[in-house]
């Protein structure tokens, strides 16, 4: 059983969007602990923005499995 | 507490014991054969085959004709349209649905394969209700791409079986065949389900706030209300500006509509269900999105999408514009992926934990209970974290609904 490189480019994406999200996720906690009463405006902009950063993995995702395809 | 989580995890062994069970009882289909296929050769599979987690997570998460509660099929009406014969009407229990949801029966060259109706295309093959000796799946190469086919065995012959047309243009190893269908499969059961559990739940709710008006919320009132005062505070309000309450129930709707079929996609050895990690759902939900999106959209809005203010003429021209028609489609397309991408690797990582209990097990009672202990603690753990991603994803979806509409309607800036 071979894998492909199409595995490779998945995983960068998730290396990336991993870097995205844990950085997206560390600020929010800082802003936090600095401003433990913003906790509602953070949080909500904290998972617009992971969701952002997840959907472009996402889309790199769906390519690499659709040149896989091909 | 403790007693009934004790208790829980008890059932939860003995139920998953009782399909590794059914696992090695189990003569072994050919799904994951390799080779060229034999016509007039034995019927059914051959050889023995190792076990393959993808490919078994793959049939998990897929839609089907039939609707499992635990080791129950139940039969769902199927509607079928073949351009050589026309429309076939039937209830999928007249394939006499047996293990693992392979029929042993063929219906005017219909036939049931690991739960979903397939066509046999051969026009030897006799129309009408005949009795199968067997079905497989079988991996074999067709015009150069590697492609599972179905196969029926009728008259020590295996016949070759066409799936069902999808509209993904050939992209997920689909594409049109030889018939469509449009049966009521499992996810619409469910939806279907959700649907009226929705509306068994929230019309009370609805009634009670004319009943008991401006009196402190009673029962599943209180149950509701702030999960619905957390969505129209924390997403409505600030996103939609002064016009929240006019997108205000479609926003509900989608929320209270995908936590539904998340959380009911949850629950084990019930239905089995996987409609929002079904690319179709969740693309019917995106384009709604898109249409209320673009349709409310003000002169504002579509000013920024071609011809940004305040930005020199060459940049819009190259770069600004088509960035911005590209993301008026990206937007949708990502809303479809991301429900779609979190759930089913959800429900895949799930399959392929109780899995481990094959790969590590081979058979054999000692290593499989060894393994059985280790992959039900990772499932429940792993069914924690998709409780988590449940409410995320439906949280999420709304949320960047709620932006988008915003986006579109919000009024001009005063410089």
């Amino acid at each position: 059983m071979f894998g492909s490189i199409t595995a490779i480019g998945m995983g960068l994406a998730v290396v990336g969007a991993g870097i995205g999200v844990g950085t997206i996720g560390g600020k929010a906690l800082e802003s936090i602990a600095r401003q433990p009463e913003a906790i509602g405006d953070i949080r909500a902009n904290m998972i617009l923005m992971a969701a952002l950063v997840e959907g472009a993995a996402l889309i790199a995702i769906l390519l690499c499995y659709l040149s896989n395809a091909q | 507490m403790r007693r009934y989580f004790l208790s829980f995890i008890c059932l939860l062994c003995l139920s998953v014991f009782a399909f590794s069970q059914d696992g090695h009882e189990q003569p072994p289909v050919g799904q994951h054969g390799e080779g060229t296929v034999q016509h007039d050769a034995v019927c059914g599979p051959v050889e023995e085959h190792e076990f393959n987690p993808g490919a078994t997570a793959f049939h998990h998460i897929a839609d089907q004709n039939i609707y499992n509660i635990g080791p129950w099929s139940f039969p769902l009406p199927c509607f079928l349209y073949a351009p050589e014969q026309g429309w076939s009407i039937f209830s999928s229990g007249k394939f006499h649905i047996g293990h693992h949801g392979n029929g042993h029966a063929a219906v005017d060259r219909y036939a049931l394969v690991e739960g979903s109706v397939r066509r046999i295309t051969d026009p030897a093959f006799p129309s009408g209700e005949v009795q199968l000796e067997g079905t497989f799946l079988k991996k074999m190469e067709v015009d150069g791409k590697q492609k599972e086919v179905a196969f029926v065995c009728y008259g020590g012959k295996n016949y070759a079986a066409d799936s069902k047309s999808t509209a993904d243009g050939g992209l997920f190893g689909g594409g049109i065949t030889s018939f469509y269908d449009f049966s009521m499969t499992k996810n619409v059961v469910t939806m279907l389900l959700v649907a009226a559990l929705l509306a068994w739940m929230f019309f009370p709710v609805a009634k009670a706030y004319h009943v008991r008006d401006g009196m402190a919320p009673k029962g599943i009132q209180s149950f509701v209300e702030p999960i619905f005062i957390f969505i129209q505070d924390e997403v409505a309000k600030p996103f939609l500006g002064h016009k929240w309450e006019k997108y205000l129930p479609f926003l509900m709707s989608l929320f209270f509509f995908i936590l539904g079929l998340n959380l009911f996609g949850q629950i084990p050895f019930f239905g089995n269900s996987n409609v929002t990690g079904n690319l179709a759902v969740t693309m019917v939900l995106a384009i709604i999105t898109f249409l209320l999106v673009n349709l409310s959209g003000n002169k504002h809005y579509w000013s920024h999408v071609f011809w940004m203010p305040g930005v020199p003429a060459i940049v819009k021209i190259l770069i600004l514009t088509p960035v911005e028609i590209m993301g008026l489609f990206i937007k949708p397309v990502t809303l479809m992926l991301r429900l779609f991408a979190n759930i089913t690797a959800g429900h895949m990582v799930m399959v392929v934990f109780v899995g481990l209990i094959f790969i590590f097990g081979k058979g054999e009672v000692l290593p499989s209970s060894a393994a059985a202990v280790g992959s039900i603690l990772l499932t429940i753990f792993m069914m924690a974290i998709e409780l988590l991603v449940a409410f995320i994803q439906a949280y999420v979806f709304t949320i960047l609904t709620a932006s988008y509409i915003g986006a579109a309607t919000e009024e001009a800036h005063h410089h």
